[in-house]
């Protein structure tokens, strides 16, 4: 008997070889959906379906109500013809020009001063960092009224100089002015951060060196810090051109898009013709639209860094 | 002396920048303190009065419900979303298998995502599952909309834990899952504060979801509700500021307790140390 049972055990063992590798690996496919399957779900269900859903409905003609009408490319077509529609992509331009080159070099001066051998450092860098933190809805509540023709605080300011009663937001020109200066004030604390971590990891011998070499302070920051630093404005610029091309709640909040039309993007017009026309295709072929172009940003990204890295490689 | 001066244009721009910076946020708050008859006579003087009238006729018109709101819509959704991420993060970053890359990149991306291209479809699905102007509609896109970031901050971190422990772990006869919860979590503290500091104060400011997905006064959210406030406030600024103020409370008060962490917070992936 307990030879037999014996025989039998090694038996078992001697086919589990063959058996096991199977068994764990579906073991192990079985763990890690256990762990990937919450996420999976909610990403595929409130991020992944829904960016098909729009492609698919932005060839239909559609209210959102019941079934819509097969259009094709119409909707497309349309939106090559919308004077509205580049305007947006102008303005949208606008903000990551503006992102880039003043956003940017006012977070790096930012970054600059909090590194400064000055006193007071810790009041500086707790204020400088306020308006990242606010909602953008509060933000642009609070600059509306201090663009405020009558009582605003900035009108006061400009008439020191000689400008009276400029009316900031009921004209294009001066409206998408006005947002882009808030704008900058919103964000370029986050660079500022980021230049300020950058810089701190640069090493302190490299100055002593230059010190010794009789660099003055401009040598240093231009042939030191500044080079330096590429990486951090490289990702930067990333940041800012993908984070311009989403904006949206500053000019809903500040302007609606107006005056006619004046700080319309992308985004507040997608907004208005889905939300406010009804018109759910079109605007479906617009935030297509603002997925691709964002799609191709980070795709050209991606390709240039390969690029970059394998060039490092070889080098 | 001769050093003295030379910094006097750093002290200069400093200051510019305080100005520039901080001013806004005087004059919130001093506006949020006058009276109506005052703020017409005075729209610029900072903190010539402290008046609370207009905290309370915020509160009054229902500014309270939308900080509930906020507040459950955002602590809900930022408790899912650490777990979520946290146990999505574990095979990603620390298990070999086939499609590892291609998921990882395909949460990556959702960071680079304009949330417009979802909006109505979510918009839909809300309205067919019934969710429609409940703040249980945010829940969903909120949490799928802070997975791209958590994955990668928590990936990032948990890349950098030696495999050693883990080993131990296997050998003492410990599964993934026991792995995870006894090992993994507990060293992922100081990732997952930063995730929580991230997701908090964007989900707590977050506009356009809550625009699109709620339209009742009583299940707003505060910068819902805000914007809201803007129309019945037209006449009353310093009621508005007295709002503002109210709603950026939180998140400053926390900021000026725990500066670092909320800075390195928001930071979020982009500073690594």
């Amino acid at each position: 008997m307990e030879t037999q049972l014996k025989g039998v055990r090694t038996a078992n063992t001697a086919v589990q070889p063959a058996v096991r590798p199977k068994r764990k690996s579906v073991n192990k496919f079985v763990t890690i959906s256990l762990f990937l399957a919450p996420a999976i779900i909610v990403y595929v269900f409130y991020v992944l379906y829904p960016i098909f859903s729009t492609l698919l409905y932005s060839f239909y003609k559609w209210d959102g109500v019941g079934a819509g009408t097969y259009v094709g490319l119409q909707n497309y077509v349309n939106l090559l013809k919308d004077n509205v529609f580049w305007t947006s992509l102008t303005n949208n331009t606008w903000v990551i020009l503006t992102s880039i080159f003043v956003q940017i070099p006012l977070g790096l001066i930012m970054a600059l001063m909090l590194l400064a051998p000055i006193r007071g450092i810790r009041l500086f860098s707790g204020v400088y960092f306020f308006p990242f933190l606010i909602s953008t809805v509060a933000v642009g509540l609070l600059w509306v009224l201090m663009l405020d023709p009558l009582n605003g605080i900035i009108n006061r300011l400009v008439s020191v100089f000689g400008f009276e009663n400029v009316e900031w937001l009921s004209q294009s020109h001066t409206a998408m002015f006005a947002v882009l200066l808030v704008i900058v004030w919103q964000f370029s604390p986050f660079y500022m951060i980021l230049f300020k971590a950058a810089i701190v990891g640069i090493p302190e011998e490299l100055y002593e060196a230059a010190e010794i070499d009789g660099a003055n302070a401009f040598t240093k920051f231009f042939r030191i810090t500044l080079p330096l630093l590429m990486p951090t404005i490289v990702s930067s610029s990333i940041l800012a051109i993908v984070g311009s091309l989403k904006a949206f709640d500053i000019f809903y909040v500040m302007t609606g898009g107006g005056p006619n039309h004046g700080t319309e993007l992308l985004g507040t017009y997608m907004f208005k013709q889905a939300f406010v026309n009804f018109n759910m295709g079109y605007a479906s072929a617009i935030a297509f639209v603002m997925f691709f172009l964002a799609m191709i940003v980070t795709i050209l990204i991606q390709a240039l860094d390969f690029y970059r890295k394998k060039k490092g490689a070889y080098a | 002396m001769n050093l003295a001066i030379k910094k006097v244009p750093l002290y200069v721009i400093a200051l510019i920048l305080l100005v520039f910076t901080g001013y806004p946020f005087l004059y919130m708050i001093s506006t949020s303190l006058k009276s109506r008859t005052e703020f017409f006579e005075k729209p610029y003087s900072l903190f010539s009065s402290f008046t609370l009238e207009n905290f309370k006729s915020v509160f009054e018109m229902g500014l309270s419900r939308y900080f509930l709101n906020s507040i459950l819509v955002s602590v809900i959704a930022v408790v899912a979303v650490m777990l979520i991420a946290a146990l999505a993060s574990y095979p990603l970053s620390r298990m070999k298998f086939k499609l590892n890359r291609v998921v990882f990149l395909l949460f990556i991306a959702g960071m680079m995502l304009p949330i417009h291209a979802t909006l109505i479809p979510v918009f839909k699905l809300s309205q067919s599952m019934g969710l429609y102007d409940t703040v249980w509609a945010l829940l969903g896109p909120y949490i799928a909309s802070s997975l791209p970031i958590s994955i990668f901050i928590l990936t990032q971190f948990m890349q950098e834990i030696p495999a050693s422990l883990e080993e131990a772990a296997k050998i003492d006869g410990c599964s993934h899952f026991g792995i995870f919860w006894r090992v993994i979590l507990p060293m992922l503290t100081p990732a997952l504060m930063t995730v929580l500091i991230y997701n908090f104060i964007h989900l707590w400011n977050e506009f356009i979801f809550a625009l699109v997905l709620i339209s009742s006064p009583e299940n707003m959210t505060l910068p819902l509700g805000l914007q809201d406030f803007k129309g019945e406030f037209s006449v009353n600024i310093p009621g508005l500021m007295a709002a503002l103020t109210l709603a950026s409370l939180p998140i400053l008060v926390v900021y000026l307790f725990s500066q670092e962490k909320v800075v390195k917070g928001l930071a979020g992936g982009a500073v690594k140390e």
